[in-house]
């Protein structure tokens, strides 16, 4: 009903009472129904508001965001405190969609409550500084909606926007592009300023000025948007034309016109629209689309409207060179039988005949001879053309003019009648015995006439009689006597003033004098021009220029800057922005790195309690700490001295299997050293340099004890794939939550990365390169390394997630290629163990209890069958520690969450016959959501 | 951006409407029906009709008008460009876009039309990712739907909209792994009266049909990927090895999909398959015409012509026509004056022909215009531009899929005047 437009408002109470149902499908349309009818039953939609405030605290991203959509669309006023708060929420969301979300519902809210627009702005604001690709498009929209004045907002922004333009989906590159052209018609200064100036400009002033540099950042906008050139969609091929049109040097817009000639292949529509905007284009760059003549020809099976527009099109580009094969064309045209497109041709040779001079006879030849075509439109428009041609040069045409005197009696069309009365009038001199005549044969046919054909008929009378009285006084006489009677006001009138002026009677006075003057003087030829010739003070492709007309809404293309604005200002703090931080790896890192590269290529190495190693790291690494502050004053040389000492040692005791990864991990210092020497942080390279002048018996019994002792983490961890081999070309890129603190940054998460390299090449150079992250997340990298061909690396990094399941994007870069590639951590690994007692256990959960705690019955799975199963499964899902407990039917466990410190209680207790309790609390209910979930699915596996 | 949509049919009548935001009165319609009367044909509607207080942008697909109904300023093509995937999404999911199919799946198109824009702007237009959220009716999922009670809208949620390959589905499953390429290349040509061509250009297109398993990289390189003067690519599509390489690497969608579009310019020669000999002349003062046509083969690399059909305008004074084709059959309609041949294929031997007299109205003057052919043709195992390619290959996974290749030649907009 509501697609038939039928009204079903009366059903609202019982549709809306659907809105809890179960079932999806019910679910969505009783949103469409809602949407709908909310407007005018406002109070009864209010009842549904709580389901969708639900929706909103859901752990599934997509759940929230749908609810935020339908929450935003119902237009009812009341709720718009809830939707702000709504929004706000959302937009700090940890998942990107839900933030894209959040940037949809903005417009919506402002066109329901213009009043709260600066609260939008701010969330518009702290969304523009989003770094991923979904909610640019998005939110740069909201932006265009809200607040297109605020161009201040987009300074910090602008460079992010263009190197995102790429991965945009293509909607939002439309809106990007278009936004961005006006942003640098505002920044930068105009790159044809010296062409455009050189035509006036003195050599004198010439040489005084400066030479255009393009600002960077002007090319950068440039070069992001050339490829998009190639998208498939017309819409993002027209933003960038248009962007190049206003913004690029002369010598690069042509390049559009490639890809503007191939729209014109799509559906007629969009060929429409592109053709406007060419024919805007080729009056101002004529020689862009030359080459491309061939491609605006007309065919037989074209709509009349882009035949005329390909006509104008065709117009535009005539010249010298080209005229003769497009009059050729044009005469084709003439023929067809589209009488509407005939008449425009006709236009289009009087048009070419007026701009380029030598062909004006050759043209006039040919209209002359269509006055004798059959058809009477095409007549018609061939006389007015004509007349306006002879206005250009009357005197060598008088035999034309007797032509179309004789014409008159045949042409009915008044448009073309008017015509030649006029001509006739204006040029009597040069036709002195036919004008006569046809006034009379005017004058007997007045009543019939049309009123523009009449007040010719009062023209031509009276320019007769000014200078042929002799002849036509009576007939003007009898003229303006039918005119005085005429039912149309205007011809009376005219009448009244024509007898007034040119009959001399007693009270005329000074007026009549200067009838002749009046009536005679020489009228400047008309200018035929283009329809599309000052539309290019719209921007291109926006629907205003479509229609030559203001629409709502549409933001003028500012004029070029005097000189530029500051440029600095779109200058990025670095410490906004991580990626430009690098750090390398120190020494207790690349010591981790090293015991667990050992630790991988032994994997015959069985259980020994994770807690172990991880004390055994510590402690080493606090040797290591420790070591340096007695040798500070070491120098580089001793450094290498010391360095090669150890590898020596090395690679004489370790077996052969060994050595390979001890060898690779050796190059991998190789590298980070170099990197820390230009590193100024003294500290860490103090931390370094340590690392290399450990005694070497010390090091060779640590890498002993590892060897001997440790558990194989491949087992118990899982690896996760960041780069197939095949999509990264041979580089095969794993990665694995260690477990383990990252030392340099306590709330860290470190992530091991082992890097696998298949190829048969060396792959150099392998680093981080500009990480995407949300807001508050940080990336700590690691130093860049190499790879052998069939060669393995491990590193540590270390990210924090902000207590987020948000993924960290970043690329991942060789010397060659870079990957775009992302690393989603499990809730579980968001947390580092807490050591507690009992007693302390309980009373932190005493003080989390209510919202913060959840509860949960659950199945065990066949295999939990006793307490040990169930510790492991809970330690393998979360990064945990067992808590001491005194009954055996429960199972505590602690920890703290990485970045804030949040605690996060977790207690199982197991009942007779398979049935259990979980429960959780946690500060952060969202992250307790979630690990209730991994746990109930571990344990009831 | 869009308010609302008015779906109108060939006779006039609004049968579906959707709003995004507030509701717009459908008798905003009425100067589109303006402008449709206004228009001769239908397919002179203007794209854009302004009115006092919206902007009407419409595109006519398969004798259907998508009306759009928009409010303030906002690229045309933006526009246009949507309504155009509306209806490709239609095709897509009801096989065709009718009236009938519309009304007949009224719920789906109600949820696909809510998916693909949110406030008027458009959310996922990405056929991939509307499957996973609205599953395409198939007769045997209606038969299950009623008997279970279950529903078209998936039960999952679509993370194709989170990934960085959103035009993938992930976990695709095939038991037979095949990767068709097809090659058309359509020639646009308008040949003069005495047989010299005027203007000639190559479109070409690459059409896929990849069903391969899991995640395969495939990359597809030509033996003279120079010819490609202009390329427009599926989103899938790395530019960046293309400019470098000429090399197309992509991850393919799952199915039917163009992966680029192509255009061979007309600085090139082209070569051109078909002559036609035609001969079409009225007399003065008789009502009789003589209407003479031949065709025969030209530049077609050995390989034959077929379905040829030809058609023609004849001009309004001609009653009726009496023709005798060599081959094939003709109709001529004395309503709208369309002349259409249907040849077949091209005999090198015997070459077809149109032959007969026409009648024109009694004491009507002879028309003065000639009318122009349309000539369609295929030519199979032929890219009349020359366009090869080279080798398939696929990483990523370790099964061998099935590879093929075909090309076609066809005409696309090809005139010849008389």
């Amino acid at each position: 009903m509501i697609a038939r437009g039928k009204n079903a408002s009366d059903l609202f109470p019982a549709v809306v009472k659907n809105v809890a149902c179960k079932n999806i499908e019910v679910k969505k349309l009783v949103y469409v129904y809602l949407v709908r009818y909310a407007e005018e039953q406002q109070d009864l939609a209010l009842l549904s508001i709580s389901t969708f405030q639900r929706g909103l605290k859901d752990p599934n991203q997509l759940i929230r965001a749908s609810a935020l959509r339908v929450l935003s669309s119902i237009r009812v006023t009341i709720i718009v405190p809830i939707m702000m708060l709504a929004i706000k929420e959302a937009a700090s969301d940890m998942s990107p969609y839900v933030r894209k979300t959040a940037a949809h519902a903005i417009p919506k809210l402002h066109s329901l409550d213009p009043e709260q627009k600066d609260q939008l702005i701010e969330v518009i604001e702290k969304l523009l500084a989003d770094k991923t690709t979904l909610v640019a498009g998005s939110v740069v929209m909201a932006f265009e909606e809200v607040c297109p004045d605020r161009i201040d907002l987009i300074h910090k922004n602008y460079r992010k926007l263009c190197n995102l333009l790429i991965d945009v989906e293509e909607w939002g590159q439309v809106v990007i592009i278009n936004m961005l052209t006006r942003y640098a018609r505002t920044q930068f200064l105009n790159p044809n300023i010296n062409e455009e100036e050189d035509k006036k400009a003195e050599p004198a002033t010439l040489a005084k000025r400066k030479p255009y540099v393009m600002d960077p950042d002007h090319r950068l906008l440039l070069r992001n948007t050339k490829p998009l050139l190639q998208s498939r969609n017309a819409a993002v091929v027209m933003a960038v034309a248009q962007l190049y049109f206003h913004l690029a040097p002369k010598a690069e817009v042509g390049i559009i016109a490639k890809a503007l000639v191939r729209l014109m292949r799509s559906h007629s529509e969009v060929q429409y629209v592109v053709l406007q905007n060419v024919a805007t284009m080729s009056i101002k760059r004529r020689g862009m689309f030359e080459p491309y003549l061939k491609s605006f020809y007309i065919r037989s099976t074209d709509p009349t409207q882009i035949k005329v527009l390909k006509l104008e099109v065709l117009t535009n580009l005539a010249n010298e060179t080209n005229i003769s094969t497009i009059l050729r064309e044009f005469q084709t045209y003439i023929k067809s039988m589209d009488k509407d497109f005939v008449a425009a041709s006709i236009q289009a040779i009087g048009r070419c005949a007026t701009n380029i001079g030598e062909v004006r006879d050759t043209c006039l030849n040919g209209l002359v001879q269509l006055l004798s075509n059959r058809d009477e439109l095409v007549v018609a428009e061939s006389v007015v053309v004509i007349k306006k041609l002879l206005q250009m040069q009357p005197e060598q045409h008088s035999d034309i003019i007797k032509h179309m005197a004789k014409l008159i009696d045949n042409i009915q069309v008044p448009m073309a009648r008017a015509s030649i009365l006029w001509l006739i009038g204006e040029y009597c001199e040069h036709v002195p015995k036919i004008a006569p005549d046809v006034l009379r044969k005017m004058a007997k046919s007045f009543t019939n006439e049309e009123d523009i054909v009449k007040l010719q008929i009062i023209n031509l009378a009276a320019k007769l009689y000014l200078t042929n009285s002799k002849q036509s006084k009576l007939l003007t006489q009898y003229v303006l006597n039918l005119a005085k009677y005429d039912q149309n006001y205007d011809i009376r009138d005219r009448a009244r003033f024509i007898r007034q002026l040119i009959v001399p009677t007693d009270k005329s006075g000074a007026l009549s004098k200067y009838a002749k003057k009046l009536f005679l003087a020489l009228k400047p030829a008309p200018v035929l021009e283009s329809p599309f010739k000052d539309r290019d003070h719209f921007q291109l492709g926006s629907l205003s220029h479509l229609l030559n007309a203001k629409a709502a809404g549409y933001q003028e293309l500012p004029n070029w800057p005097e000189s530029a604005p500051d440029p600095s200002v779109r200058n990025v703090e670095v410490k906004d922005s991580v990626c430009a931080e690098r750090t390398v790896l120190t020494g207790p890192e690349g010591a981790g790195v090293l015991l667990l590269q050992t630790t991988r290529g032994s994997s015959n190495m069985q259980d020994l309690p994770k807690k172990l190693l991880i004390s055994l790291f510590h402690r080493m690494s606090h040797v290591l700490l420790h070591h340096s502050h007695s040798e500070q004053s070491s120098s580089a040389e001793d450094r290498k001295r010391g360095r090669k000492a150890v590898k020596n040692q090395k690679s004489a005791s370790e077996s052969e299997s060994e050595s390979e990864s001890s060898e690779s991990e050796e190059e991998s210092e190789e590298e980070s050293e170099e990197e820390s020497e230009s590193d100024t942080n003294v500290r860490k390279k103090r931390v370094r340099l340590d690392w290399n002048r450990i005694p070497a018996y010390y090091f060779m019994n640590t890498l002993h004890y590892i060897q001997y002792t440790t558990l194989a983490p491949s087992g118990s961890i899982k690896m996760y794939e960041l780069l197939h081999r095949i999509k990264g070309e041979g580089l095969a890129v794993e990665y694995c939550f260690s477990r383990q603190p990252f030392s340099p940054e306590p709330n860290m998460v470190a992530v091991q990365i082992q890097f696998t390299n298949n190829t048969n090449s060396e792959t150099k150079n392998l680093h981080i390169e500009d990480p995407r992250l949300q807001s508050g997340m940080r990336i700590r990298e690691f130093a860049e390394i190499g790879l052998q061909p069939s060669e393995s690396v491990t590193v540590v990094m270390g990210i924090d997630f902000c207590d987020s399941t948000q993924a960290a994007n970043f690329q991942l870069c060789t010397h060659t290629r870079k990957f775009f590639v992302s690393i989603q951590p499990p809730v579980g690994e968001l947390m580092t163990p807490a050591f507690l007692t009992e007693n302390d256990f309980k009373k932190e959960q005493g003080k989390l209890m209510g919202m913060n705690e959840i509860l949960e019955k659950l199945t065990l799975g066949e295999k939990c069958v006793n307490e040990h199963v169930i510790v492991e499964r809970v330690t393998a899902t979360a990064n945990l520690s067992r808590v001491p407990c005194g009954s055996d039917k429960e199972c505590r466990f602690a920890g703290k969450t990485v970045s804030s410190g949040c605690l996060v209680l977790v207690t199982v207790t197991t009942k007779e016959g398979g049935g259990a309790q979980l429960t959780v609390n946690c500060e952060k209910m969202l992250i307790g959501t979630m690990l209730v979930k991994d746990i109930l699915q571990a344990l009831s596996q | 951006m869009i308010h609302s949509l008015f779906l109108v049919n060939a006779s006039g009548d609004i049968f579906l409407e959707k709003h995004w935001k507030s509701v717009v009165s459908r008798s905003v319609c009425d100067y589109f029906f303006e402008a449709l009367e206004r228009a001769t044909e239908p397919e002179n509607v203007p794209p854009v009709i302004p009115t006092p207080h919206h902007y009407l942008i419409n595109v006519l697909r398969h004798r259907i008008y998508f009306v759009a109904v928009i409010q303030s300023e906002v690229p045309p093509l933006f526009v246009i460009e949507f309504l155009h995937r509306v209806v490709d999404t239609f095709q897509d999911y009801f096989g065709v876009c009718t009236e009938a199919a519309i009304k007949d799946n009224v719920v789906v198109v109600y949820e696909l039309l809510e998916e693909m824009l949110d406030n008027g702007f458009p959310l996922a237009t990405e056929s991939n990712i509307l499957k996973e959220l609205i599953k395409p009716p198939t007769i045997l999922r209606t038969v299950v739907n009623t008997i279970t009670g279950s529903t078209n809208v998936g039960e999952q949620l679509p993370t194709g909209q989170l990934s960085v390959v959103p035009w993938r589905r992930t976990g695709v499953k095939y038991t037979n792994n095949e990767a068709y390429f097809d090659v058309i290349e359509e020639i646009d040509a308008i040949i003069d009266k005495s047989g010299s061509t005027i203007t000639a250009e190559i479109q070409g297109v690459i059409d896929a049909c990849v069903k391969l398993t899991g995640m395969p990289d495939l990359t597809l390189s030509f033996m003279n990927p120079r010819l490609l003067d202009d390329v427009s690519f599926h989103p899938c599509v790395r530019f960046k090895r293309w400019e470098a390489e000429r090399i197309l690497s992509f991850i393919p969608p799952d199915g039917n999909f163009r992966l680029l579009s192509y255009h061979v310019s007309s600085q090139n020669l082209v070569a051109i398959p078909v002559y036609v000999k035609h001969n079409i002349s009225f007399r003065e003062g008789s009502s009789q015409g003589r209407f003479e046509l031949t065709l025969g083969p030209k530049q077609t690399m050995g390989k034959a012509v077929e379905s040829v059909l030809v058609s023609s305008q004849l001009p309004r004074g001609v009653l009726n026509a009496n023709l005798n084709p060599s081959q094939g059959t003709y109709t001529f309609d004395p309503v709208t004056k369309l002349l259409s041949w249907d040849v077949g294929k091209i005999n090198p031997q015997k070459l077809p022909s149109l032959k007969g007299s026409m009648s024109l109205q009694a004491g009507a003057s002879k028309p003065d215009e000639n009318p122009t052919i349309n000539i369609q043709f295929k030519i199979q195992q032929l890219a009349i531009s020359g366009l090869k390619v080279n080798r398939l290959d696929m990483y990523g996974e370790k099964y061998k899929p099935f590879k093929g290749i075909k090309y076609m030649t066809k005409a696309g907009k090809f005139q010849v005047r008389t």
